[in-house]
């Protein structure tokens, strides 16, 4: 798992799914929504709606944010950036390179 | 956007003499430690693999200068860039930098769209993307 990070297959796992994926851009392209206002719109279950954006929120693609009864969900975009940008995923694995070479200056003899 | 540059800059001090630190970059079996398998040799113009348990890279020494600088080509999963290694001694030890300067994968970015059937997903959410900064 070096450039295949476990966020990265953690994202694309969280995106596999057709109907996250959906709430997702809806929440991209509309910014913040209540869990009603998206179940209208997603035709499966209130409950099925809220499992699924504990999904999104768990992967770091959605927060919410509570005011009375409701809760808002909108989307965080920027999780994206390791799927998109290199430099992300490399500045993770020089850095535990790093750390390994230190490790290994350590054990050297001299 | 293809020809977008970008930079990976990791630096750190480490508490060891340069030599030392040159012969962890250079050596094979020292390499395998930290880094990957691989087949290099300190030498101008030199084509080696690194290999990972998730593939390889293809790399070639662009630039070596014994104890300061060595500099590859790192071409991996559409990727092309260039890994610089420069040394510094300091009271204490040795600044080691890495710089790795390349360009923006589109190929890798076009094979996950094709295979996920995502192209048109991620074309979309790089632009919301670039837009939120």
């Amino acid at each position: 798992m070096d450039y295949m990070t476990s966020t990265h297959a953690a994202l694309f796992r969280t995106l596999a799914d057709p109907t996250r994926r959906a709430i997702f851009e809806r929440l991209c392209r509309d910014g913040e929504q209540t869990v009603a206002a998206l179940t209208l719109r997603a035709k499966i279950s209130q409950p099925a709606v809220s499992k699924h954006l504990g999904v999104l929120k768990q992967a770091g693609l959605v927060r919410d944010r509570h005011e009375g009864r409701q809760t808002h969900y909108s989307a965080r975009p920027g999780a994206l950036s390791p799927l998109i940008d290199w430099t992300s995923q490399m500045t993770g694995f020089w850095q535990g390179r790093f750390d390994q070479l230190e490790d290994l200056l350590r054990r050297m003899d001299q | 956007m293809s020809t977008e540059t970008r930079t990976v800059i990791v630096e750190r001090e480490i508490p060891f003499p340069a030599e030392k630190i040159w012969r962890a970059l250079t050596q094979p079996h020292l390499i395998a430690e930290w880094l990957m398998q691989n087949d290099f040799q300190p030498a101008m113009g030199h084509r080696f693999t690194l290999k990972g348990d998730w593939g390889s890279v293809d790399c070639q020494v662009l630039e070596i200068e014994a104890g300061k600088t060595l500099a590859y080509r790192w071409d991996a999963m559409g990727l092309e860039s260039v890994v610089t290694w420069t040394l510094t001694p300091t009271a204490s030890g040795t600044h080691l930098r890495m710089e790795q300067a390349g360009f923006k994968p589109d190929q890798t970015q076009a094979f996950q769209g094709a295979k996920f059937g995502w192209q048109k997903f991620f074309a979309q959410l790089e632009q919301v993307v670039a837009r939120e900064g």
